[in-house]
């Protein structure tokens, strides 16, 4: 029974608030069977007690759906950044490392705020406008092998874990990054979102935009959905070079 | 809408069409016109002279030559500068290219500053003669002779991922497997050039 006996250490990057001063904190928890990560830091919200064995605050971190659906658990962990909740403490090499995504300011400890991604979504009309002042009945019908792909990008869940990958995503550039880049693709695929397609090719072109992916291909690497984003890139690029060609030289999609 | 195609975008575009045609083609070319030092000298200052005696050669050297590489390497430094280096983290083949893509693309501009120095603007000021004496005046400093040997490998790696990624950007290989066998491709390019400008250095060296 030397299993129940058995801790796990853990050293967590901290930071009080928004502007602290990121510390190091290491906590030892008890080992229980088929641990995830979450479970480990719920153990230290429970009791938060460090490796010193001082009393500190518990930990801060960000969850939702538990299952890798809602991306809001991303952290860096063990320098692979990943959901929490599918890092499963047996599959870690210990001590156990966690860190928040830097990509992304910090809130509080390994909770960062990721509104960035929502405002690229925004800004790159990722959605299928279907309002009218009228009912404007069923949409044109997709063709099952384009469903099939396109279901794949659907996965996306704007965890940040590509941008945080990303070696074009910093302070001093204001790459979008590849996740709206493989939602535009998703959105264009669309039987009704393609009549947006000039609309969204205009704005995945602007400032920020397309034309600041460098090809380092980390990004597909660490999809935690595995969404092949470099082939969603490579296909917006071309349909960008169609797009600008026509906004050119002029076609009947174009004013 | 015409005008919503942003300068960004643009630029961008521009940088990469121009980092192959006209610059890669003109790298192509001059490395296969350095490599008739090999046969002899008579046979490079010939070859060298054809070229250099091109119709409207000063028109030539700044519409294929001079303002393309200005712009792309003035830019690519810029390109380089808004990156982070993150290869401990994410060690993979694409992002090791991807790094020494901006490395090689400062070396190489550093390289060609110096080689356009040494070779073009000495002939347009001093009057120097451009010729098989001239490069191996040059490459007689074992330093000088190094120097060329990056300046050369850093010219036709960037030369040859470059239009790796170029195939990228345009949108012509978007399959993962056309990516791969461009990596390929590339390779043989970069071997390729490689040799025609190693050994022409060898040559005029010895």
């Amino acid at each position: 029974m030397a299993e129940e006996n058995k801790s796990i250490r853990f050293i967590i990057t901290r930071q009080d608030d928004p502007d602290g001063k990121p510390y190091e904190e290491e906590f030892d928890i008890p080992y229980r069977e088929n641990m995830n990560v979450i479970s480990a830091l719920m153990e230290i919200r429970r009791n938060p007690v460090n490796a010193k064995g001082e009393k500190t605050t518990p930990v801060f971190w960000e969850m939702g759906c538990l299952e890798e659906v809602c991306g809001a658990c991303s952290m860096v962990i063990n320098g692979k950044p990943q959901q929490s909740c599918t890092a499963l403490v047996d599959k870690l090499e210990q001590p156990i490392k966690l860190e928040p995504m830097t990509t992304f300011p910090v809130v509080r400890d390994l909770a960062v705020d990721r509104s960035r991604m929502f405002d690229s979504l925004k800004k790159v009309k990722a959605w299928v406008p279907i309002d009218g002042t009228y009912d404007l009945g069923p949409g044109p019908r997709m063709a099952e092998s384009r469903r099939q792909w396109a279901y794949e990008l659907s996965k996306c869940m704007t965890c940040g874990v590509c941008l945080e990958a990303c070696p074009n995503v910093n302070d001093r550039n204001d790459f979008i990054g590849p996740a709206p880049l493989s939602q535009v693709r998703l959105f264009n695929a669309h039987p009704t979102g393609e009549m947006h397609k000039a609309e969204r090719m205009d704005a995945v072109l602007g400032e920020g935009g397309l034309q600041d992916c460098g090809n380092s291909q980390n990004c597909v690497k660490v999809c935690p959905k595995g969404i092949p984003l470099t082939t969603s890139i490579a296909a917006v690029n071309r349909e960008a070079t169609i797009h600008s060609f026509k906004s050119f030289f002029g076609s009947d999609q174009h004013a | 809408m015409a005008d919503q195609i942003n300068r960004e975008y643009t630029l961008r575009r521009l940088h990469s069409l121009l980092g192959v045609i006209p610059i890669g083609l003109f790298l192509m070319q001059h490395l296969v016109i350095n490599h008739f030092s090999t046969y002899s000298e008579e046979a490079f200052n010939t070859a060298a002279g054809i070229v250099g005696n091109l119709p409207l050669v000063i028109v030539l050297e700044f519409a294929v030559i001079y303002i393309p590489i200005l712009f792309h390497g003035i830019y690519g430094v810029y390109i380089a500068f808004v990156t982070e280096m993150n290869l401990g983290r994410y060690g993979w083949f694409r992002n090791w290219m991807f790094m020494l893509q901006r490395i090689t693309g400062i070396i190489t501009l550093i390289f060609i500053g110096w080689h356009v120095w040494e070779t073009r603007l000495a002939n347009a000021i001093y009057g120097t003669e451009v010729n098989f004496d001239m490069m191996a005046n040059i490459l007689s400093s074992p330093f000088m002779f190094w120097f060329y040997v990056v300046g050369v490998l850093a010219a036709v790696f960037h030369f040859a991922n470059g239009l790796w990624s170029f195939f990228v950007t345009w949108g012509l290989t978007i399959t993962p497997k056309s990516q791969r066998i461009m990596t390929i491709i590339v390779f043989f390019i970069f071997v390729i050039f490689s040799y025609l400008g190693l050994a022409s250095l060898v040559a005029f060296a010895s």
